[in-house]
């Protein structure tokens, strides 16, 4: 008796004590990193943190987001002219996912729902999410992910309820992969090519990033710019449609990434019309499938497995997997247009 | 004592008493987050729900244990956030054991790039009547090394219940599967042992395929031997678009495309379309557009196996069943091949080189036809067995 208890207070103790290593070595309150100054649910940064913006953003589930990104003293990183820019290490970038309470007043009475941190350490990027208690004044640590329900008036007018999800430790991992490898999304100079009002006034970010000396060795002339998706004056339908997905689908959707055992990359460079989906059969689709027979059928959005998978709600067949609860209306429209208009092109 | 209290060190029971079912999702998924390398995670019997993912990353030497697979449950019927039931990815040494995974939306347990992964004693399951609703996969090990499949079971998957895909080093044994569109399919893999299972009540019993446009392109060397794969005539439920939609209903085993097969005493009972098939890619009528892709079979060795159907036609309603059927009506042959052969494996007279053929010896009832298909079945007929009796060792 006394050797089963012995036991059993060992196995306590070990597990207490194995825990306690292994607790997160980051705050447990967002307040604690520092990173917003007066009411912090405003969401207004301190003077080391810059906000940026993308031309094409990844969807949420309509949620609205504030980017900032905070480089260690004195560094700069390195002009790259594709993908995302090779951050030293020490920065730390920033996600706020929140909903104005009434989509046409945008800013005004926001609910905020987590706040997502990437920081570059010597051993590579770490991801963390905060979610933002009832009465919005902190944000906890959270590994295991959320879930909220939260009410919104959207642009048209019409009063909207969504199960918004927090992902866990793991899920950040789903998208931010690359070769098996944390890694940013976002923040690449095509999709930063374009303007973000500052406080001191309308500025492009790379000429911002660069008089600010935080990019550097910045070619002369052109340089790559995402088109901004729903923005026809930043591209032709083809560019706007690839932007799109490329920030929504291609994180996962690409020869290194969490989806290339399906054979479907979404890249914008990618010039394989089989690997883009068109006229590919699927490979684990399941019924993701929709009983349609190809990736992208052109011509024909309706007969697309691609579409279907933006338009269903069904968990295990919609596209993204995560924080796609609501379906994306307009980057609906644009993928419908995009396929009906491509040059007919039978299998 | 010592491998006893180290033992004890990494076993974390997951306990249950007064938690509310969203608190289980988060106290078991934080606890798979939290686990270092040797920690076990005991489930205790009952049922447990979940509305998502349980996800296993970046981790090694972790054991996630139930009490047995009609113990311990994981139900996903309210399943309303992820694309699978367990997902494992990125890991070393991983073992889940001794618990059964239901109704999940997507598929049951994804793996992928997990060096050894282990399921023992697991059951995946879609617990209505099968049906295209049902998730595609129940065990899904994608671009693993070292895959052990031992003692499961696998039920209701719209597409194959255990599904091996882009993977090496493969052993499924002592495993049961039934009421899936295909019950076991190895797919563009490589050294598999595939023994000592019973494929049952499914569309198609076994599947050996290689398609084209994945990352990992060829398979080969797959082993499928003393396996019990009987009356797999249960319709195709599969939703269109997927490969396994095209699998005749009352398939044994079909081999679509692969190369360094063999297919030995396993005992073929009653699969009343196809008993065994052999087909090139183009015969499933899709398009070709990978360039490094091999669409023909060859290398196939088919010894040893016994077997039988009951007199009647075939029971597929699929474009091959029928043609097979309007032919052959009650006297449907046991090996139905294509004929379409890869001309670059052929000598001057149009025989296999050598190490590169189909053969087919030593079966108990055997027959065969040659659907000619490549000349839309002009010239189907049976033929003789000695035209397969070639060695490729």
């Amino acid at each position: 008796m006394v050797r089963i208890f012995s036991i059993g207070l060992l196995f306590v103790i070990l597990i207490n004590s194995s825990f306690k290593t292994n607790k997160p070595t980051y705050p447990e309150n967002l307040s604690e990193w520092g990173i917003f100054e007066g009411k912090m649910s405003q969401l207004i940064p301190k003077k080391d943190l810059v906000p940026y913006a993308l031309n094409t953003p990844l969807y949420t589930d309509y949620a609205e987001k504030s980017r900032l990104i905070r480089f260690p003293k004195g560094a700069k990183v390195d002009y790259k002219a594709q993908g995302v820019l090779d951050f030293p290490t020490g920065t730390l970038i920033v996600k706020s996912f929140y909903y104005s309470a009434d989509q046409r007043n945008l800013g005004k009475d926001i609910d905020v729902m987590e706040t997502r941190l990437l920081i570059h350490e010597s051993d590579g990027w770490k991801a963390m999410t905060y979610v933002w208690n009832e009465d919005q004044s902190d944000a906890v640590l959270e590994i295991a992910g959320d879930q909220k329900q939260v009410k919104f008036i959207n642009p048209q007018g019409i009063a909207q309820q969504v199960r918004y999800v927090v992902p866990n430790q793991n899920q950040c991992k789903g998208c931010h992969n690359s070769n098996d490898k944390m890694m940013p999304i976002g923040p690449s100079v095509a999709q930063m090519n374009g303007d973000f009002n500052y406080s001191d006034g309308k500025q492009n970010q790379i000429d911002y990033w660069k008089t600010h000396g935080l990019l550097k060795s910045v070619p002369d002339g052109d340089l790559p710019k995402a088109a901004v998706w729903n923005d026809p004056s930043t591209g032709d339908l083809n560019a706007r449609a690839r932007a799109y997905l490329e920030i929504n689908c291609a994180h996962c959707h690409r020869s290194d990434g969490p989806a290339q055992t399906s054979g479907l990359y979404l890249t914008a460079h990618e010039t394989n019309s089989t690997a883009l989906g068109i006229n590919k059969t699927p490979v684990a689709a399941g019924n993701g499938s929709g009983g349609n027979l190809y990736d992208i059928v052109p011509g024909d959005a309706n007969a697309s497995i691609l579409l279907y998978r933006m338009k269903t709600k069904a968990p295990g067949e919609r596209m993204p997997e995560l924080g796609r609860n609501l379906v994306h209306e307009e980057g609906v429209a644009l993928i419908q247009q995009w396929i009906n208009e491509m040059k007919i092109n039978k299998p | 004592m010592k491998s006893f209290v180290l033992f004890f060190i990494g076993t974390i029971v997951f306990s249950m008493q007064g938690l509310a079912q969203a608190d289980v999702q988060k106290k078991l998924q934080k606890q798979l987050i939290l686990a270092e390398a040797g920690a076990v995670i005991e489930i205790p019997e009952g049922v447990f729900e979940f509305t998502n993912t349980l996800s296993l990353e970046e981790k090694k030497k972790i054991t996630i244990r139930g009490k047995g697979m009609n113990k311990t449950k994981l139900s996903f019927k309210g399943q309303t956030d992820g694309a699978e039931g367990i997902r494992v990815s990125n890991c070393d040494d991983i073992v889940l054991e001794g618990f059964s995974v239901q109704d999940a939306k997507g598929d049951a347990i994804k793996t992928m790039h997990v060096n050894n992964i282990t399921f023992r004693d697991v059951k995946t399951e879609w617990t209505g009547a099968p049906g295209p609703e049902n998730g595609g996969y129940g065990f899904y090990p994608v671009q693993c090394d070292g895959v052990m499949i031992d003692k499961c079971e696998a039920m209701g998957a719209s597409d194959a219940g255990i599904y091996v895909g882009q993977s090496k080093n493969i052993v499924v044994k002592n495993s049961k599967a039934y009421y899936n569109v295909a019950g076991i399919e190895i797919e563009n893999s490589i050294h598999a042992e595939v023994f000592n299972n019973e494929a049952y009540q499914n569309t198609g019993g076994v599947l050996v395929f290689d398609l084209p446009d994945l990352v990992q392109k060829k398979g080969g060397d797959v082993n499928v031997h003393d396996n019990y794969i009987h009356d797999n005539n249960f319709p195709n439920f599969a939703p269109k678009g997927n490969i396994v939609a095209s699998v005749p209903t009352g398939t044994g085993i079909l081999i679509l495309a692969s190369k360094g097969i063999n297919i030995f005493k396993n005992k073929i009972i009653n699969n009343q379309s196809v008993s065994t098939g052999i087909i090139s890619y183009f015969t499933t009528g899709k398009p070709i557009k990978d360039k490094l892709y091999d669409p023909y079979p060859s290398a196939i060795s088919i010894y040893d196996n016994q077997f039988e159907r009951q007199v009647g036609r075939p029971v597929s309603a699929d474009p091959l069943g029928m043609i097979v059927s309007k032919r052959f009506k009650e006297n449907t042959p046991h090996i139905i091949y294509d004929g379409i052969k890869n001309k670059a494996l052929l000598d001057a007279n149009g025989n296999w080189t050598a190490g590169n053929c189909i053969s087919i010896i030593n079966n108990t009832n055997q027959s065969i036809v040659n659907l000619d298909a490549s000349n839309l079945f002009k010239d189907m007929a049976i033929v003789p067995n000695e035209m397969f009796n070639c060695t490729n060792k």
